[in-house]
């Protein structure tokens, strides 16, 4: 493979349609951040062992640093960009906010983002289940204590 | 004292950013047209370099520069903040395994990687110093040229410098029992979420400096220095940090990016990942010898320590680090002898700089360990022992400086009554304490401008840099309790050098107490201005800035001001503005089988004087115990014995993960007001990791009757260590 060549792509990402030409050697998270100016996916080890890159691809969560853009072609992907409705943060964004579940807020938003996936999944989790689902991100600022809490608090916002 | 929103929990301020994916960090800075840079490197710790083709890179389509140490001349520029020793690329030879050689520059990414890997480097290995006994050995090599070094006494040996510190007399010091241990402490990264990324940018005359940093001030000066230019035409532009910890307060590459944007005459850009950022900073271990004296009831009669810190290629911050971290190594108890030496050796690793607790949580494992082994022999609770050795508030314990400047006995109860110190446990588990202590800030010079606009909002410039601990937070709540004005019409203006005014640096836990002072100043500042315009006959701000600025608009500037100047004469060359302490306790189980520990109960207690923010506070708290039991368990850095790092990045790197914190964790805290910061506030930024790891040590020891003297504790060590007592047995 060549690093000119370029595959075309049709993608889905927050609701918006994409048409564009990716390098074939391109990640996913290289192609949000670099082509398309998505830059609230994080990068920081870039081989799948720290969740900062953390996306929704037809509703899994993905670690975008390691899955090429080429094979995205029809997918439907959700970002941390895509949680906010007309200016009105997700349950799981206000409770971040709220619970202290931020503080550098590098991790932060591939840590949304898995909780998302993990919500979805299992709505209203057990500490347990919480910190499994999350143990693929890491962060080093808050000690996780607020983030637990945070993905606690709206899995129990969502019983209603 | 009651106030409106000091002490009470706000939200973050930026934190609406950061959970939408808003916050722009350095590698989300985009500037058009800008090159993109990748390091060349050599696979040793060593190397003469014999020569570097550029030819085949050159060749690469989209490739602008190969820069290299030969494009340099004599005599050749060089940075750091206390030696100016690194050179911007290394010269005639690598000096660490990381040490770039070249860099190529290149119209995109994919190129400068085609490129670097084109680039031919010839070179030499050349045997290297890795370890401390190596740096000891008069037969090896000589890290630094004795050249460079000016005329220190140590020049032609790979000790950089020498510490002495101490009262009393140890050698007549009369105690009832004497014990002599060596402890040592890892090589730790910073592990920044948030790999480095820099861009240097010029237009026209100015030098713009994109970088995640904690000192943006000081890298305004250091490329002043290497570029000629005035400091007006050097600008700094720090988005808030990703995390920093000490790791991001000096540069690194970003010197030699600006060295090639300025002969290009374009923005040069380079993005590092996390496992990059292993070989641009780390943490100093030390091998920590102490012979101590206590008196049969209890009391600390002496300590005797020599102290070797390994460090770096370069300096960097290392010698403050060492000097800071040696000084208040006795811990914070009246102790009638005291003897320290320390020293900072030279190697061939990744040149160490500040990690929170800089230099103390080295010299806690051992003192806070003595302490513990000391109160078994003596049959004294290791709390009790504690108790019995700390100054009362206004007591003196170190000879030149300020006396205990808080309820330090306080503290210590609140995390006994917390832990359940005096409570029944199970027998499979152990408890263990540990007190730490850090010296602050000895001098500042923080600056703030605060405007009140003609609408009663705010506009609050600081130049302090928020890398998570929540500053502009804890100013926003400064400035609205002081003006009135809602957190949420005031806009925090940090990290623009061409912006903000001057603040010497974020780091040793100092933003909330100085800047704090300087943003209360300045608010204070608009507040009389406001009551001089009000004895013109008007009351509330509205009315007041109505009558002032209702015709011709304007708005109302406070400057507020704080600095502490150096002490010639004093050992650190300033008195701290306050004492950090921190009582940790735990309560833990080792699983015999395997080694392994489990934290069922971590408790961190701190003096903070005011906590303005507490949840804040907590997440300190939090944060800094978690990363301490990384440290404490599994954390460190491993170079072969050619001086290769071996475990850089996150797969061979393990930190905590959600599923390895204590099973309950608490955070509590001690408010006297006594604090030097505004409402009484002291810093607590680094308290919480300063004695974890001698908490954890402590802990295993009682619960398996095995002490371990170095860190981390991970399931081998311990399982080792237990069947040796075994075997013994
Ligand atoms: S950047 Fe993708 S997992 Fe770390
Ligand atoms: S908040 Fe900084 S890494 Fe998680």
């Amino acid at each position: 493979m060549n690093e000119m060549t370029t595959v075309p792509i049709a993608v889905t990402i927050n609701q918006t349609r994409y048409d564009v030409e990716v390098k074939a050697h391109h990640t996913l998270l290289e192609v949000l951040r670099e082509q398309l100016h998505l830059t609230g996916t994080k990068r920081s080890c870039g081989e799948g062992e720290c969740g900062a890159c953390t996306v929704l691809v037809n509703g899994e969560a993905v670690n975008s640093c390691l899955v090429l853009a080429a094979e995205m072609d029809g997918a439907e992907i959700l970002t941390i960009e895509g949680l906010e409705r007309n200016g009105e943060l997700s349950p799981l964004q206000q409770a971040f906010l709220d619970r202290g579940a931020v503080q550098c807020g590098f991790c932060t938003p591939g840590m949304v983002m898995a909780a998302e996936y993990l919500l979805r999944t299992t709505p209203h989790p057990t500490e347990a289940e919480i910190r499994e689902g999350l143990s693929g991100n890491l962060c080093r600022c808050t000690g996780y204590e607020g983030i637990v809490e945070a993905v606690k608090h709206a899995g129990r916002e969502t019983d209603s | 004292m009651s106030y409106s929103v000091i002490g009470s929990s706000v939200n973050r301020v930026g934190g609406r950013d950061r959970v939408t994916g808003r916050q722009v960090y350095s590698a989300d800075v985009s500037v058009a047209g800008t090159l993109h840079a990748k390091l060349v490197r050599v696979p040793c710790a060593r190397a003469r370099i014999v020569s570097i083709d550029k030819t085949g890179a050159l060749g690469v389509p989209g490739v602008r520069m190969v820069f290299s140490g030969e494009d340099l001349e004599p005599p050749y520029f060089r940075y750091g903040p206390v030696f100016a020793d690194k050179p911007i690329i290394a010269i005639g030879e690598t000096k660490y395994d990381g040490d770039p050689v070249a860099v190529v520059v290149a119209e995109t990414v994919d190129a400068a990687e085609a490129g670097a890997r084109a680039v031919e480097v010839q070179y030499e290995e050349l045997p290297a110093v890795v370890t401390i006994d190596q740096a000891l050995d008069p037969g090896m090599p000589l890290v630094q040229d004795p050249d460079t070094r000016g005329d220190s006494p140590f020049r032609d040996t790979n000790t950089l410098k020498e510490w002495r510190f101490g009262w009393g007399d140890v050698e007549t010091a009369s105690a009832d029992l004497v014990i002599e241990n060596e402890y040592s402490f890892p090589m730790i990264s910073q592990f920044a979420m948030e790999p480095f990324a820099f861009t240097a940018a010029p237009d026209h005359d100015v030098m713009t400096i994109y970088t995640s940093i904690q000192i943006p001030t000081k890298m305004q000066k250091t490329i002043a220095d290497l570029l000629g230019k005035p400091l007006s035409k050097v600008r700094v532009v720090a988005p808030d940090p990703g995390g920093a910890f000490g790791g991001k307060q000096h540069p690194k590459f970003e010197p030699v990016l600006a060295y090639i944007a300025e002969k290009l005459q374009r923005p040069v850009r380079l993005e590092l990942t996390l496992a990059e950022s292993f070989y641009a900073v780390r943490r100093t271990s030390a091998r920590v010898r102490v012979r101590s004296g206590f008196t049969r009831d209890g009391k600390v009669a002496f300590h005797d320590v020599n102290a070797d810190w390994l460090i770096g290629a370069y300096a960097d911050i290392t010698p403050r680090i060492v000097e800071k971290g040696s000084y208040a190594g006795g811990g914070p108890y009246v102790i009638p002898a005291v003897r320290i030496l320390s020293r900072a050796l030279l190697s061939h690793t990744t040149p160490p700089s500040a990690f929170r607790g800089f230099g103390v949580p080295q010299m806690n494992l051992a003192i806070e360990s003595q302490l513990d082994i000391a109160a078994k022999k003596l049959n004294i609770d290791p709390m009790e022992m504690r108790l019995r050795n700390i100054p009362r508030k206004g007591q003196n314990f170190l000879p030149d400086d300020p006396a205990c400047d808080g309820h330090w006995d306080q503290v210590i109860a609140r995390a006994a009554e917390n832990i359940g110190w005096n409570t029944p446990k199970e027998s499979n588990r152990g408890r263990g304490m540990a007190l730490g202590i850090k010296m602050s800030a000895t001098t500042a010079a923080s600056y703030s401008v605060v405007r009140l606009h003609a609408d009663g909002s705010a506009t609050l410039l600081c130049g302090t840099s928020d890398m998570g601990q929540g500053a502009r937070t804890v100013y926003a709540q400064i400035v609205s309790e002081e003006l009135g004005v809602p957190i949420e019409r005031i806009h925090v203006v940090m990290g623009d050098t061409s912006t903000v005014p001057f603040d010497l640096q974020t780091t040793a836990s100092r933003s909330t107490v100085y800047m704090g002072r300087a943003v209360y100043a300045a608010s204070q500042d608009v507040k009389r201005q406001l009551q001089e315009a009000s004895s013109q006959g008007s009351d509330s701000n509205e009315e007041i800035l109505k009558s002032l600025f209702g015709k011709v608009s304007g708005e109302i500037i406070g400057v507020g001001t704080a600095r502490a100047e150096k002490r010639d004469g004093h050992p650190l060359g300033g008195h701290t503005a306050f004492y950090e302490l921190v009582c940790t306790a735990v309560e833990i189980e080792v699983d015999r089988e395997t080694g392994g520990v489990t934290i069922h109960k971590l408790v961190t207690a701190g003096d903070v004087g005011k906590a303005l923010n507490p949840q804040h506070v907590h997440m300190q708290d939090d944060g800094a115990a978690v990363m301490g039991i990384g440290h404490a368990l599994m954390e460190h850095l491993i170079y072969d014995e050619r001086g290769r790092l071996r475990n850089a990045g996150a797969l061979d790197y393990r930190i905590p993960t959600t599923k390895d914190t204590p099973g309950k964790m608490v955070s509590v805290f001690v408010e006297n007001e006594d604090g030097p910061g505004p409402y009484g506030a002291k810093g607590c930024a680094e308290s919480g990791l300063l004695a974890i790891g001698t908490a954890i040590a402590n802990a295993v020891a009682d619960a398996t009757g095995v002490r371990i003297r170095e860190l981390p504790l991970t399931p081998e060590t311990i399982w080792s260590a237990l069947q040796e007592a075994g075997d013994r047995s």
